[in-house]
């Protein structure tokens, strides 16, 4: 039974997975030149520029770099709260 | 038919543009192709000493460009392989005494002659990197398993498809199979997911790349080594064969290969 955890502890320690999750981060900074300061402006700008229009969960907002292939790509998950219900008296 | 030319790069140095130059020209001509390796390498001349063709340069490439020297005064013939040419860097002089223009006029005339034409690039990403790739059809980006080659490995892939000689083709060189098998180096899966491009070939780290350089003769021309292997796979997949890639073994013996055995039948 302590095969599994051993292994998956081995592996986040060994020095080859260190490297590739290191380089991960790094690439995508080279390639994109993008600071995590920027995409946090960029964050809330969007939050602004949505809720003007309609309401949305702010708190749950998600801005991912993800990439397919070579291309970089900005992912904006929104959640839109649901429309209020009037409260009847 | 028009000639090939595959620039070979790198961003970082020393992770065996030479090697890999001289290796699979020899294996392209090995195979019944005339070559040309070209070492544009300017100041920093060594694609001659890997080939062992060093005291036979009488002209360079930039007596060539320059027109103190015909064609044919400055393609060396490499005597084992009389289908293998070079022509050498000039030694006394530096990156600027050739333009991109200049290569790819220069090519134009050997497309006529040769079926490939390979290009020794120098490291980085500036004058040498942009005389070398702009005549290119294929570019191959060499690099080894080691975070820093492929930091820059990455840089030279998205300049290569800025200049839109994309898309490169990777070769990772100097893999050790039994540190990868132990989580101590970068596998070729993990810097191919890294760098989302395309393999051509994988090189082990191979003892005979160094005494067949001291001896300047190219290691694909030697039957046995597993690093000449694989750069002759790298050949026949350039003249279009599908080559499998097969995973690196560590390089255990007999007895390693036997116990593995009983182990695998033991399960
Ligand atoms: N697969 C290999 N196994 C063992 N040694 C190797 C291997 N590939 C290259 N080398 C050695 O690594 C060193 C650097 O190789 P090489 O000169 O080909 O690199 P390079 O990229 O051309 O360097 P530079 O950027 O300086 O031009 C040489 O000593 C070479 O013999
Ligand atoms: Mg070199």
């Amino acid at each position: 039974m302590s095969g599994f955890f051993e292994r998956l502890l081995r592996r986040e320690t060994n020095s080859a997975y260190q490297a590739k999750e290191r380089m991960k981060t790094v690439l995508i900074n080279d390639r994109v030149n993008m600071t995590s300061s920027t995409l946090d402006n960029l964050k809330s700008e969007i939050i602004g520029v949505i809720s003007r229009h309609v309401e949305i969960d702010s708190d749950a907002v998600r801005i991912e770099m993800t990439h397919e292939g070579r291309q970089q790509r900005l992912i904006a998950n929104i959640p839109l709260k649901p429309p209020r219900r009037r409260s009847s008296g | 038919m028009l000639g090939n030319v595959l620039t070979i790069t790198s961003g970082k140095g020393g992770v065996g543009k030479t090697t890999a130059t001289a290796n699979i020209g020899a294996a392209l001509a090995a195979a019944g192709n005339k070559v040309v390796c070209i070492d544009a390498d300017i100041g920093l001349r060594n694609l001659d000493v890997v080939l062992g063709l060093e005291n036979r340069i009488v002209y360079d490439l930039v007596d060539l460009i320059e027109g103190r020297c015909r064609m044919r005064q400055a393609l060396i013939r490499d005597k084992r392989l009389p289908e293998l040419f070079l022509i050498p860097a000039a030694q006394t002089r530096d990156k600027s005494a050739v333009s991109p223009s200049d290569m790819i006029k220069l090519c134009e005339e050997l497309r006529k002659e040769f079926d490939w034409i390979l290009i020794d690039s120098p490291a980085g990403i500036e004058r040498g990197f942009r005389n070398a790739i702009a005549p290119a059809d294929i570019a191959m980006v060499v690099t080894n398993p080691e975070v820093a080659a492929v930091r820059d490995a990455d840089r030279i892939i998205g300049l290569i498809e800025a200049e839109e000689k994309g898309p490169a083709r990777l070769l990772i060189n100097r893999i050790k199979p039994g540190m990868v098998k132990r989580g101590e180096m970068l596998s070729p899966d993990d810097v191919l997911e890294l760098l989302a491009v395309e393999l051509i070939g994988m090189v082990p780290e191979d003892e005979n790349v160094i005494t067949s350089t001291n001896r300047g003769m190219p290691v694909a021309l030697d039957g046995k080594s597993k690093a000449g292997e694989a750069f002759r796979n790298i050949a026949q997949r350039l003249l279009g064969s599908e080559v499998p890639f097969i995973p690196l073994e560590e390089d255990g013996g007999f007895i390693d290969r036997i116990t593995k055995l009983f182990r695998s039948g033991g399960k």
